[in-house]
C-alpha cells in the first residue's frame, strides 16, 4: 500500500517538473541565503575566539605596568617566589606576524594551541630554534623558522616559548603582562607589597574586538533572518499551491482506501525529502555566497576595527548541520499549515480552487485580524520597546503584521480601481487581477519583506556612514596623529613640534569603572579644537569651559544610558565627585568613556603619562613636518598617522560595506523576484480556464500575455508602495531601538530618496523578468487548449 | 440485533443531516436496502433525494447519524476512519461520475492502483481488464490524452482490479455520450457478473435502470 501511495504521489513531481524545481529551488534560496550569511559570521566569529585563545584576551586577569612599558623578567621571578601564580607573556612583531611568547609550563590551559598532541615536540619547543605554532596562512610569512600548523592559531599570529619570542623580537629579560591564573594560594602577599608599580587588569569576560564587530554582525544576522523569512514565505507559498494542486488526488486517493494517517506521514516524508536535498544544495550555494563575501567582510572588519578574519572560509560541521536544520525546520513550518488542512479536509469536498477558499469567507477575516493585532502591538512596542528582545519583538510583529496585512491592502486597492475603470477590458483587468491575487499573495510578501529590508538596512549602513563620517570630522579634528614608545620620544617630540605645530594635544586615557561599567577616563587640553569640533547631544551652559576648568567632566552617550545618567548627575573617579556637563555620541565603541581636563586627570592618574598626540598644524605642511619628523627625533613615519589618510581608509572600508550590503540587497531581491516567477508558473495551468472566456469573447492570446506582464509589474508597484514605509520603520526599528539596546547609541536617521527610487526600479524589472516567460507562455497557448476548457471531455 | 446473514448488504433505518447554510438539512430519513451478492440494483430519484449520500454511506465514504449498514456481517456505521478506509481499499469499489482518476499516473498504473493499495494486485486479472476493456493501446498513456469513455472504463478497471464483493457507482456514465455509456454498461454489468459481486448504481437513466435486477426509487430522503 505505502508503494502504491508513494509512487502516486512522486508522480505528481515527474509530471510537474517546472513545480518540483521551484519548490527545491525557492528552499535551496532560503536557505542558501541563510546559511551564507551564518557562514560569514561564523568564520569572523571563529577567528576573534581563535584570538582569544591565542592571546588570552578578555579571559584572565593580568598584571601590567602602570606606565605601559614592559616589564623586566626578575618582577616575574619575585612574584612566583612570593607564591603569585602568574604566566609570563611577551607580544611584537616578525615579518607582519604578531609573535605570541607564552610560557607552556605555566600558561593555563587554553592559551594557544600547544597540546603534546598536535605533534609538538615539547624539547624542541622549549630548546634549540625553538618550535612556532601558526596556521597555514601565516606559517607562510615564516619561511625560515620552524613552524607546526595548527589550525586554530588566530590569523596573523605564531605561539612560541618566550624564551623563543625574546630573541626573535630582540627583546631580551623582558615581559609584556602576566597572566593571573585563576586559582591563588591563600596568603599570598599583597601586589602593592612586591611589585607596586603593576597594575591588575580585570578579566572582562568576552575579547574586545568580539565586542567591538557585534554591532556589525548583528545587522549581518538580522539581514539573514530577513532573507530566511523571505525564503520561508516563497517555501510556503511552493508548498501550499503544491497541495492545492494535488488535491483531487488526495481525495482520491482517500476515497480507494489510503488511510488519512498514512497519506499525512507520506506527504510529510515526501516534503522531508526533498527539504533535505535543497537542504544540501542550499548550503552549497550558501557556501559559494559566503566564499564571494566573505573577502569583503573581513576587509571590513580589519579596516573598521583591526580585527583579522580569515579571508578563506572553513567548511564547519555545525554550520552544515544548522544550514540543513533551517532547511528542514523552514519546511516543517511552511507544511505543517497545508497538512493541518488536509487532516481538516472533508472527504467528499470538492477540489476548490485557492482562489475561492482565500478570496473570502474565514481565512482572509481571521488574516486579516491577525495582521491587525500585530500592527497595534507593533505600534505599542515602537514607543514602549526597550532591550533587544523588545526591539527584535517590534522587528518580528511589523513585518510579520505587515505581510500578513498586504494582500488585504492590495484587494482594497484594485476593487477601488475596478469601480473606477471605465472601459470592460479595465474592469475585467481589475477584477482578473483581484482573483489572482490569492495565489500571487505569498510571492507578493516576500517581495514586500525582500523590499522593505533593502530599504531598512540601506538606510541604516546609510546613516551609519553620514553619522560616522561627520564623527570622524569631530573625533580626527588634529591634522597629524603620533605615537611614541617612550619617555624619551615623547620629549622629543614635543621639543620637534613645539616650533613647527599650532598645538600638541596629549591623547592619554585610563581604564576604570563608573557606575559598575567598564569607562576608559580622558585627559584633554583645552584647545580650542574640543570646543570646535565636538558635538553633543544634551549639555549644560559652557560645558567646555567648566570641563576646563575641573569643575565638570563629560561623558559618551554609552556611559549616559547605561548607568542612566545625565547632564547635572555626579561621577566618582579615584574618590573624587563631578558634575557631568555633557553628553556626546561616540559611536562604534563599546564601553564607557569620560573627558577630563588635563590637570584633573594627572592629579588622579599620576602614573600614566601620554604616549600618543594629536598635533594641529596647517594640512599644507604635514608632509614636511612627518618627513623631518624622523630624521630630527627618530621617531619612525611608522608611528605616525596623517588625518587626511585614516579619513580616506574609513571611506574605502565604508565602500566595502556597502559591497556586502549591496550583494545580500541583490541576492534577496533576485529571490523575491524568483518567488513571483515560480508563483506564475505554478498559476499559469489553472489560468487557462479563467482566460479562455476572454479569449473566446474577442480578445487576443498576445492582449492577454501583455496583461499578465502588465499585471505582475503592477501588483511589484503597488507593493513597493507598501515596502518603503516599512522599510522606513524597519530602519527605524533597527536605528532607535535594536542599536540602543544592543550598543548603547542611537543613530540619527537620514533618508535617500534616489537610493530608494533605484530600488523600485529594481523591483519591478524583477517582477517584469519574472513575468516574462508565463506571459509568454500563456500567450502562445495553443486554441486547443483553450478550446478545452468548454469541451464536456474536460 | 439480527441480521440477514444471506445479504451481502443490509441498509437499516439510516439518518443523515447535513449543516447547511439555512440550517439543519435531513437528506436520508430512514432508508432501508438489502442487496444480495451477484443481484445488482439501480438506485433513482430526484436531484436532492440523497441517492448520492447513501452511497458514500455505503461506500465508507462518509458516516451516518445514525442506523446501520451491514457489509459481509460488518457494520460499517461502527467503523472508525481507519476501518472505513480498509473497508474502501478491499471490499467495496467505487465509480464516481467524475472519474476521478490520477492525473500523474499512466493508465495501466491507474487500473493497478486500488489493487496495490488493497494488496491485492493480480497483473493478470489487470492485464485481462485493461484488453477486455479496449485500453490495451492506451496502456502507456495519461488520462489527459484519453477521451471521456475511456477514462470511464480506465475508472471501471481500477475499481474491479481488487475483486471487490460490492460494486457502487454514482452515475457512472453521467459525462457520456449514449453510445459509449452503452457500451461501458456492458462491460461493467459483464465483468460484475463473473465476479459474482453486487451492484448498486444511482442513475437517472430509465434505460439503465432497466438492465439492474432492482430498482429503488428514493423521494426526500425515503424509499419511495
Amino acid at each position: 500500500m505505502t508503494k502504491a501511495a508513494l509512487q502516486a504521489l512522486l508522480s505528481h513531481w515527474w509530471r510537474n517538473p517546472v513545480q518540483l524545481f521551484t519548490l527545491l529551488a525557492g528552499l535551496a534560496l532560503a536557505t542558501a541565503l541563510w546559511s551564507g550569511v551564518q557562514a560569514v559570521n561564523a568564520e569572523a566569529r571563529a577567528s576573534y575566539d581563535a584570538a582569544a585563545a591565542t592571546l588570552g584576551e578578555g579571559q584572565y586577569d593580568r598584571l601590567v605596568r602602570r606606565d605601559g612599558q614592559p616589564m623586566a623578567q626578575e618582577t616575574y621571578i619575585t612574584l612566583r617566589r612570593a607564591g603569585w601564580l602568574v604566566s609570563p607573556v611577551l607580544q611584537g612583531r616578525l615579518d607582519g606576524v604578531r609573535i605570541v611568547g607564552v610560557e607552556p609550563l605555566t600558561a593555563p590551559a587554553g592559551i594557544g594551541p600547544i597540546t603534546p598532541a598536535q605533534g609538538a615536540d615539547i624539547g624542541s619547543f622549549l630548546t634549540g630554534q625553538g618550535q612556532l605554532f601558526a596556521n597555514a596562512e601565516t606559517a607562510a610569512q615564516l619561511p625560515d623558522l620552524d613552524v607546526i600548523i595548527a589550525a586554530e592559531t588566530a590569523l596573523g599570529a605564531a605561539i612560541t616559548d618566550i624564551g623563543v619570542a625574546q630573541r626573535l623580537l630582540g627583546k631580551v629579560g623582558q615581559i609584556d603582562s602576566l597572566i593571573v591564573l585563576p586559582r591563588q594560594p591563600l596568603g599570598r602577599p599583597d601586589l602593592a607589597q612586591i611589585a607596586p608599580d603593576l597594575l591588575l587588569q580585570p578579566a572582562q569576560g568576552g575579547s574586545d574586538i568580539a565586542r567591538l564587530t557585534d554591532s556589525f554582525h548583528l545587522n549581518l544576522t538580522a539581514f539573514g533572518l530577513l532573507s530566511f523569512a523571505v525564503g520561508i514565505f516563497i517555501v510556503n507559498g511552493a508548498i501550499g499551491l503544491a497541495f492545492e494542486q494535488r488535491r483531487p488526488v488526495v481525495r482520491t486517493m482517500r476515497a480507494l482506501g489510503l488511510p488519512l494517517r498514512r497519506l499525512i506521514v507520506l506527504m510529510a516524508a515526501e516534503l522531508m525529502i526533498f527539504a533535505l536535498i535543497a537542504g544540501i544544495i542550499g548550503v552549497a550555494l550558501g557556501y559559494v555566497i559566503a566564499a564571494l563575501l566573505l573577502p569583503d567582510v573581513a576587509a571590513t572588519l580589519r579596516g573598521l576595527y583591526g580585527a583579522d578574519v580569515s579571508g578563506t572560509l572553513q567548511l564547519r560541521p555545525s554550520w552544515w548541520l544548522s544550514g540543513l536544520a533551517i532547511a528542514l525546520g523552514g519546511t516543517a513550518i511552511a507544511a505543517s499549515g497545508a497538512l493541518y488542512q488536509m487532516t481538516k479536509m472533508p472527504l467528499l469536498a470538492a477540489a476548490q480552487p485557492r482562489a475561492l477558499a482565500m478570496a473570502a469567507g474565514q481565512r482572509a477575516k481571521t488574516q486579516g485580524a491577525i495582521a491587525a493585532a500585530l500592527l497595534v502591538v507593533s505600534a505599542i512596542l515602537m514607543f514602549t520597546a526597550d532591550g533587544l528582545i523588545g526591539g527584535f519583538a517590534l522587528l518580528a510583529t511589523l513585518l510579520i503584521g505587515a505581510a500578513l496585512a498586504l494582500p488585504i491592502i492590495l484587494s482594497g486597492i484594485l476593487a477601488a480601481m475596478n469601480r473606477s475603470a471605465r472601459s470592460v477590458t479595465a474592469q475585467w483587468f481589475w477584477a482578473d487581477t483581484r482573483q489572482q491575487l490569492p495565489g500571487l499573495s505569498l510571492a507578493l510578501m516576500a517581495l514586500l519583506l525582500a523590499m522593505a529590508a533593502n530599504v531598512g538596512v540601506s538606510t541604516m549602513v546609510s546613516s551609519f556612514r553620514v553619522t560616522f563620517t561627520d564623527f570622524l570630522d569631530q573625533r580626527l579634528a588634529s591634522e597629524v596623529y603620533v605615537r611614541t614608545s617612550d619617555a624619551a620620544q615623547s620629549a622629543a617630540l614635543l621639543d620637534y613640534a613645539a616650533s613647527r605645530a599650532d598645538a600638541i594635544l596629549p591623547i592619554q586615557s585610563a581604564d576604570t569603572q563608573v557606575a559598575g561599567q567598564p569607562t576608559e577616563v580622558f585627559g584633554a587640553r583645552d584647545h580650542a579644537t574640543y570646543r570646535d569640533f565636538w558635538v553633543f547631544l544634551q549639555n549644560a551652559e559652557g560645558a567646555w569651559d567648566t570641563t576646563f576648568a575641573g569643575e565638570t567632566v563629560l561623558i559618551n552617550e554609552q556611559l549616559s544610558r547605561r548607568a542612566g545618567l545625565v547632564v547635572g548627575d555626579t561621577v566618582t573617579l579615584q574618590d573624587s565627585s563631578f558634575a557631568v556637563a555633557g553628553v556626546y555620541g561616540d559611536y562604534g565603541n563599546p564601553i564607557g568613556q569620560v573627558v577630563m581636563s588635563e590637570a584633573i586627570f594627572t592629579t588622579l592618574y599620576p602614573d600614566i603619562s601620554p604616549q600618543n598626540f594629536g598635533v594641529r598644524m596647517p594640512p599644507a605642511d604635514v608632509a614636511d613636518f612627518v618627513a623631518d619628523l624622523e630624521a630630527q627625533t627618530g621617531i619612525p613615519a611608522t608611528q605616525t598617522v596623517d588625518q587626511a589618510s585614516i579619513k580616506a581608509i574609513s571611506l574605502a572600508i565604508f565602500e566595502r560595506t556597502f559591497t556586502v550590503t549591496t550583494a545580500l540587497n541583490v541576492l534577496t531581491l533576485a529571490v523575491a523576484g524568483f518567488a513571483i516567477l515560480m508563483s506564475l508558473l505554478t498559476l499559469a495551468s489553472m489560468r487557462v480556464p479563467q482566460l479562455a472566456p476572454a479569449w473566446a469573447m474577442g480578445m487576443t492570446r498576445n492582449q492577454l500575455g501583455r496583461l499578465e506582464l502588465l499585471r505582475a509589474v503592477m501588483l511589484a508597484l503597488l507593493t513597493a508602495l507598501v515596502a518603503l514605509p516599512l522599510g522606513l520603520a524597519l530602519a527605524w526599528a533597527l536605528l532607535a531601538v535594536v542599536n540602543v539596546a544592543a550598543f548603547g547609541w542611537r543613530l540619527p536617521m537620514y533618508l535617500f530618496p534616489a537610493d530608494y527610487a533605484r530600488l523600485a526600479v529594481f523591483a519591478l524589472l524583477a517582477a517584469g523578468l519574472a513575468a516574462l516567460w508565463p506571459a509568454r507562455r500563456l500567450a502562445r497557448t495553443p486554441p486547443a487548449d483553450l478550446l478545452k476548457v468548454f469541451s464536456n471531455e474536460r | 440485533m439480527k441480521q440477514e446473514v444471506q445479504m451481502l448488504l443490509s441498509v437499516q433505518d439510516i439518518h443523515k443531516t447535513y449543516q447547511t447554510a439555512d440550517g439543519p438539512f435531513e437528506v436520508l430519513r430512514g432508508v432501508d436496502l438489502t442487496l444480495a451478492a451477484g443481484e445488482t440494483l439501480a438506485l433513482t430519484g430526484e436531484s436532492g433525494s440523497g441517492k448520492s449520500t447513501l452511497l458514500h454511506l455505503i461506500g465508507g465514504l462518509d458516516a451516518s447519524d445514525r442506523g446501520q449498514i451491514w457489509l459481509q456481517g460488518q457494520d460499517i456505521a461502527a467503523l472508525d476512519d481507519n476501518g472505513r478506509a480498509a473497508l474502501r481499499r478491499g471490499t467495496v469499489g467505487v465509480v464516481f461520475q467524475q472519474f476521478n482518476l490520477i492525473p500523474s499516473l499512466k493508465v495501466a498504473d491507474n487500473i493497478a492502483f486500488q489493487a496495490r493499495l488493497s494488496e491485492q494486485y493480480d497483473p493478470k486479472w489487470a492485464a485481462e481488464l485493461a484488453d477486455r476493456m479496449g485500453l490495451g493501446p492506451h496502456l502507456n498513456k495519461y488520462p489527459e490524452q484519453l477521451s471521456g469513455g475511456q477514462q470511464q472504463r480506465v475508472a471501471i478497471a481500477r475499481t474491479l482490479a481488487p475483486k471487490p464483493r460490492l460494486v457502487l457507482a454514482d452515475e457512472p456514465t453521467g459525462n457520456l455520450d449514449e453510445t459509449t455509456a452503452a457500451t461501458v454498461m456492458d462491460l461493467m454489468l459483464e465483468l460484475v457478473s463473473e465476479a459474482g459481486a453486487g451492484l448498486l448504481m444511482v442513475t437517472h437513466s430509465a434505460a439503465l435502470a432497466g438492465r439492474m435486477s432492482r430498482r429503488l426509487h428514493l423521494r426526500a430522503g425515503q424509499v419511495a
